[in-house]
């Protein structure tokens, strides 16, 4: 199915919670921040977290910044 | 007695805070941060890369520092709220640096809708500095809303232009009752002494030592500006006078004044 990441549209397994995404994507969990259709999700929220198609996710983490 | 600012309940040595961004490589900035002995770095938020992975800019924070997180980005009060909310569930803490730009020519801050995130945020338990346009009428509001200190900008954002907004930083020192804080657009460490020989509580700093030749040192030189410019703010300097003033006792044995 599609899902909108970080602006871009990309195709995952159907079925997939938030916590198996993030991992998918060789991300670590616990150093990231999800905002799933402009809701925050907390860490804990994750895995009972199901994606459904047209989705939209954030995932977002710290930079350098001023 | 020690020299302490204290905001948010944290009571701080070091009134150099710094900024993380531009530094060439983690590695490079962790040493500017440890040299500089910074108790305060800024971090902004943005979306993963997927295509290239990065370390993460945490790992190389000293653990002394209290991380707080800007909301670069945003373009309104309601975007700024959402970028903190997203801090806060970071586990980053609750400090925040609100900036809210919608000018992309010179980087100046909007301070309406600053004052408008700055009241939300406090009122959630946020500890709000915001970065702002030195008004004293808007700064007064953003205290009496909850802002922990104000953050008016000595010149734009990355020009190393100085402190050019000196006479009403100097103003908003003398009125605004929390810790003035002068954010942006400082050069030299002589810019950053001058702001604390005016009496602000603090400086916020980031291109003038990230992008310089040497960060490290230069890290170093503006602590060195910070604690001396704020040395002698403490000592109460004296005002110039017109006429010269002996620092020597004049001989009186060469001639007989008249």
């Amino acid at each position: 199915m599609n899902i909108k990441i970080n602006g871009k549209i990309q195709v995952v397994d159907k079925n997939i919670n938030l916590l198996e995404l993030i991992k998918s994507l060789g991300l670590s969990s616990c150093r990231v921040v999800t905002e799933y259709n402009l809701r925050i999700v907390p860490t804990e929220e994750r895995e009972k977290t199901f994606l459904k198609e047209n989705d939209s996710l954030e995932i977002i983490s710290f930079v350098g910044g001023g | 007695m020690e020299d302490l600012l204290e905001i948010g309940g944290k009571k701080i040595k070091s009134r150099l805070f710094l900024g993380t961004g531009k530094f060439s490589d983690y590695t490079l900035m962790k040493k500017a941060l440890e040299v500089s002995e910074t108790e305060i770095i800024t971090v902004a938020l943005r979306r993963v890369d997927l295509e290239s992975k990065q370390d993460n800019i945490l790992d190389y924070i000293p653990k002394k520092c209290t991380v707080m997180v800007n909301t670069s980005g945003a373009r309104d009060a309601d975007e700024a709220v959402r970028i903190a909310r997203l801090a806060k569930m970071s586990g980053a803490g609750l400090w925040i640096k609100i900036e809210v730009i919608r000018d992309n020519k010179y980087l100046l801050p909007d301070n309406l809708e600053t004052l408008k995130a700055t009241e939300i945020l406090a009122k959630e338990g946020f500890v709000v500095l915001p970065y702002m346009s030195p008004d004293i009428s808007i700064a007064r509001k953003m205290v009496e809303c909850g802002a922990a200190a104000v953050m008016p900008l000595g010149s734009p954002i990355g020009s190393n232009r100085g402190l050019k907004t000196k006479e009403l930083i100097s103003i908003m020192i003398e009125e605004i009752k929390a810790p003035v804080i002068v954010d942006a657009g400082l050069g030299r460490p002589s810019d950053a002494c001058v702001c604390m020989e005016l009496g602000c509580a603090a400086v916020l700093v980031n291109t003038a030592v990230a992008i310089s030749k040497d960060p490290i040192n230069m890290a170093k030189a503006f602590s060195e500006g910070v604690i001396a410019g704020r040395r002698a703010y403490l000592c109460k300097i004296t005002q110039g006078f017109n006429a010269a003033s002996p620092s020597s006792p004049l001989t009186g044995f060469l001639r007989e004044e008249k």
